[in-house]
């Protein structure tokens, strides 16, 4: 079986890690209990097959038998109760632990949840103009916190990466936070936990996890404006993407397609994927995608396009410039 | 006996003036038979308020659903055993899902237990019909009128597909226009107006009409059961009913209720919903405990261990259960410590249960059982249902639960509570009282077959399904990529679903051939000791032929010796019942039960048609409550008997 891209039983950062934990204690315990019933069940068949087959009260007009059950019943009770508390002491003890960020400044990021995409922010608060944004990809440096501040433009999302944390709902109307941070390096899976529609199944993300200077290096590249097309064919291209309908819904920096009803583009070709995690970002998919997204993500907001192919080509030539 | 002076009652049967003829009660047989009689023909059948016959009709229905939402779920497995699988696209499977959840829990699940309870309730306590003939009838007629409002909506592709807990903004107008969220909600209606009427009949019942001698602490565990579980469906629907309504005028007459951009608040939906929805797991489970209780009865031939623990845990687990629905909420932002008391109040409800299982066992140890079919689903029960309460109380961890939660390991454990704590009952249920209901016994060798796939299929299509959670896959998802790593494990899911629904067509199968070929069952085949055994399988339309006096919590073994004691002196010549007092059942009143009507059939049809045409228009409210007010009218229009007080001699 090949090793599933995103799992809780993986874990990379320590809130996932401390969560593992505690849910090993809790399966270990479930299975104790569930091993006592059983066997007491089992006992009970298998002694209670040995009496008499008519119904008969004696049994429970004897005294001492009935207070050895009493007795048994009560125990099993108490030991319940018992465990109980134990589990909500560990329950309660983990999820403090859990509740607060460590020590050291985390780095801020807003994510809002669309039907069916992220879209990601790093506010800069020195310079509130100097804002990175992205969409479906969150680069955060390894080790150190990262404290998610968190919203929804229409439906009810969950924000959820296994590997680095529980979910958080996404809910419009309300702001909800959360914190996690990746103790090793790499590219961390995560997906919508919570339905939105047609294609919830289809809302995928990526948290990167690099050393921090390399985030560093990324954040800045990020800051800067859309790279302007050099070559006559991605000139073509730009010029389809402005005239066209794509400008209505996305916004590349540094050129006047500014809407934000779709993801922000000015970097899609330094992303991994596209349609929210659905597919690799290469041309082709890139081609497929545009000229019928339907067909990849029945229901998707983005409609299909006409494009004859020469306008096509211009048009990926450009997209790939956007590094 | 301080009663004995209201109307004579027997206790012993040596102290009887003068035991009744064979004569006599032929006599007594042939008048109740006429006044009881319905008739025959589709006329009769639409009148009939006769509780077994619409009870009958009640659990057809549900079991017609089971089977609808069991396609529903086949449909799924198929989509989902494979990686992006082109068999259902995500509009499609939306409303499945949809289609499967509302189905099983609101047109299955929930009427299927109140039907039981209806059927032998009033068999259990002794009495002749349940307290308001005419108001069950209507409850049967609104329930059907929703599920085919369902499910005709959903073959002209308005199935809804939001889920069936319709979570706002989702649900609401923005987000799904149309009028598939609509028919949702209407469908929630009917069925609330249903459930609340079922509820409403067990309680009275319950209360007011059992046996002379039936005290409080001498009902059947089963009837127990009915009753808490009635009580909570009382006190949770009116939820449901606040927040569908809500619902309905956001989609309608474009009220705010749950739109944030106008003040209103989208967590407020799942409050309301989850306040309705945690209890709705309970309403479900608590009947089938009262089933799992008759049945160990019966087949170890011991009384149930620990009557008054067991009562009160299922007391407990009623209270308990309006305390939990903060726990379907742990990702939303509620404040940590106001969220703990819900880990404390999930894992609480732990014990009530615990206590129950632990008097059955003890009850068992001291029994020799017989392994039937029964009681192998008894059996699969605590094996299943116990997997079930532990993973829930894992996920009753608030860090666990942030995995787990909306992931396959959530879809696990609620199967495995609701089938192995519900669905195994009922089969158990199904096989012990299938005589009563028709006269025939089931056949074993069948039921073998249908419990160990049931068992083995069940285990096949669910266990994983923890796995797959733990490995990030969310639940409601229609496709998911070849490089998730899901795949295998959704096909050992896929095939355990294809032996779940082989052994449901055994039990079908099953039903079929012993409806016509079963051994005939007698009146007490398996020697039980609760009322309903006491006459003839399948019962008269009157249930027994004197009203009994009870003198034990098992009055077939108490009189063992003897025969019956019973009321005698009730007029036979219309529908006339014995009312007792609610503490110690000692009689009070005679009282006349009302006969067939069609009216409850007509206030479906018009109530039901503008809680329909509602979908569409306002004035649907307006016309609904006008039809209501004439129908009801000529319901309550009040009719004498002439001859009401003049007593009669025998």
């Amino acid at each position: 079986m090949t090793v599933p891209l995103q799992s809780a039983l993986d874990p990379g950062g320590p809130k996932a890690a401390a969560i593992l934990h505690l849910g090993w204690f809790l399966l270990i315990t479930a299975i104790v209990a569930y091993v006592l019933v059983t066997v007491a069940l089992l006992y009970a068949l298998r002694r209670a097959t040995h009496r008499p087959a008519a119904f008969d009260d004696s049994d429970f007009d004897e005294p001492n038998r009935e207070r050895g059950r009493v007795r048994w019943v009560a125990a099993a009770v108490a030991a319940t109760g018992l465990l109980l508390l134990l589990f909500i002491f560990v329950d309660v003890t983990t999820a403090r632990s859990l509740g607060s960020p460590a020590v050291g400044e985390p780095l801020r990021i807003d994510v809002v949840g669309h039907q069916w995409w992220w879209e990601v922010k790093y506010p800069d608060s020195a310079n509130p103009q100097n804002i990175v944004e992205t969409a479906n990809e969150i680069h955060v440096p390894v080790g150190r916190t990262v404290s998610i501040k968190m919203t929804s433009s229409d439906v009810i999302h969950s924000f959820w990466a296994p590997n680095l944390d529980g979910k958080k709902d996404l809910i419009p109307g309300h702001e909800t936070r959360t914190w996690f941070r990746a103790d090793s390096a790499g590219v961390y899976r995560g997906q919508c936990a919570e339905f939105c529609g047609h294609e919830h199944a289809k809302m995928a993300f990526f948290i990167v996890a690099e050393p921090p200077t390399q985030f560093e290096h990324w954040l800045e590249s990020q800051r800067s404006g859309a790279a302007t097309p050099t070559d006559s064919l991605a000139q073509q291209g730009e010029r389809v993407f402005l005239s066209g309908s794509c400008a209505m819904c996305h916004a590349i920096s540094g050129t006047s397609a500014g809407s934000n009803f779709g993801p922000d583009l000015t970097h899609l070709a330094s992303r991994r994927t596209i349609a929210a995690g659905t597919l690799p970002n290469d041309a082709s998919n890139l081609a497929g995608w545009i000229i019928d997204p339907q067909i990849i993500k029945p229901g998707v907001k983005m409609p299909p396009h006409h494009l004859d192919p020469g306008s096509l080509q211009a048009l990926l030539a450009y997209l790939a410039t956007l590094k | 006996m301080a009663h004995a002076n209201a109307i004579p009652a027997f206790d012993d049967p040596d102290d009887r003036p003068g035991m009744l003829t064979a004569n006599e009660e032929d006599e007594t047989w042939a008048t109740l038979t006429r006044t009881w009689d319905e008739g025959s023909g589709l006329w009769a059948w639409l009148r009939s308020t006769n509780h077994k016959s619409i009870s009958r009709r009640y659990i057809v229905t549900a079991i017609v659903f089971f089977m609808l939402g069991g396609i529903e779920a086949g449909m799924m497995r198929v989509q989902l055993s494979r990686p992006e699988n082109s068999y259902i696209g995500p509009d499609l499977y939306n409303q499945i899902f949809t289609m499967h959840g509302s189905t099983m829990m609101f047109l299955f699940a929930v009427p299927v237990m109140e039907a039981v309870g209806l059927y032998f309730v009033p068999l259990m306590i002794g009495t002749r019909n349940v307290a308001f003939p005419r108001l069950n009838a209507l409850g049967y007629w609104m329930y059907l009128f929703g599920g085919v409002l369902l499910y005709v909506s959903f073959f002209y592709n308005t199935g809804p597909d939001a889920g069936w807990f319709a979570y706002v903004p989702l649900a609401g107008p923005a987000y799904s226009p149309g009028k598939r969220l609509d028919i949702w909600a209407q469908m929630i209606t009917f069925t609330e107006i249903a459930a609340l009427i079922g509820a409403v009949e067990i309680v009275t019942t319950v209360f007011k009409q059992r046996a002379p001698g039936m005290s409080l602490n001498r009902i059947p565990l089963f009837v127990w059961a009915m009753l808490v579980s009635s009580f909570m469906i009382i006190f949770a629907l009116p939820a449901i009913v606040v927040s569908s309504s809500m619902l309905a005028m956001d989609r309608l007459i474009d009220t705010h209720f749950f739109n944030p951009a106008e003040g209103g608040d989208a967590l407020l939906w799942q409050h309301l919903f989850w306040f309705f929805g945690h209890p709705e797991v309970y309403i479900i489970f608590i009947p089938a405990l009262g089933m799992i209780s008759s049945i160990i009865e019966t087949f170890t031939r011991r009384r149930i261990f620990g009557y008054p623990a067991m009562v009160l845990s299922l007391i407990s687990t009623a209270f308990l259960g309006f305390g939990l629905w903060v726990h379907h909420m742990f990702a939303t932002p509620l404040p940590q410590l106001g969220q703990s008391f819900f880990t404390a109040a999930s894992a609480a409800i732990a014990i009530p249960t615990g206590v129950q299982i632990f008097c059955w066992i003890a009850t068992i140890w001291s029994g020799r059982p017989r392994f039937t079919t029964s009681f192998l689903f008894v059996i699969g029960f605590f094996l299943l249902f116990t997997i079930g309460g532990l993973s829930g109380v894992m996920i009753a961890s608030i860090p666990f639960d942030l995995q787990a939660h909306d992931t396959f390991f959530v879809v696990a454990h609620l199967h495995y509570v609701l089938l192995g704590g519900a669905v195994f009952p009922l089969f158990a249920a199904f096989y012990y009282w299938f005589p009563k209901l028709t006269g025939r016994m089931l056949s074993e060798r069948a039921g073998r077959w249908n419990f160990w796939l049931f068992f083995i299929g069940m285990n096949v299509t669910f266990f994983p399904m923890h796995l797959l959670g733990l490995h990030g896959m969310p639940r409601r998802i229609y496709t998911y990529l070849p490089e998730m790593g899901w795949g295998n494990l959704n096909m050992i899911s896929t095939i355990g679903a294809v032996i779940i629904i082989a052994s449901v067509c055994v039990f079908l199968g099953n039903v079929w051939i012993s409806l016509r070929r079963g051994v005939p069952a007698g009146d007490n085949p398996w020697d039980a000791s609760t009322l309903e055994w006491a006459t003839s399988s399948p019962p008269p339309s009157f249930n027994h032929l004197f009203i009994p006096v009870v003198e034990g919590r098992d009055p077939l073994w108490d009189a063992r010796d003897g025969e019956l004691a019973v009321v005698t002196g009730l007029r036979t010549d219309r529908h006339e019942g014995l009312l007792t007092s609610v503490m110690d059942a000692e009689p009070e009143h005679r009282y006349e039960f009302k006969g067939p009507t069609i009216l409850p059939l007509i206030l479906a049809v018009f109530g039901g048609g503008c809680i329909v045409l509602a979908i569409f228009t306002p004035w649907g409210v307006t016309l609904g409550a006008i039809a209501a007010f004439i129908i009801l009218t000529c319901w309550f229009w009040p009719t004498i008997s002439p001859d009401y007080d003049t007593p009669r001699t025998r």
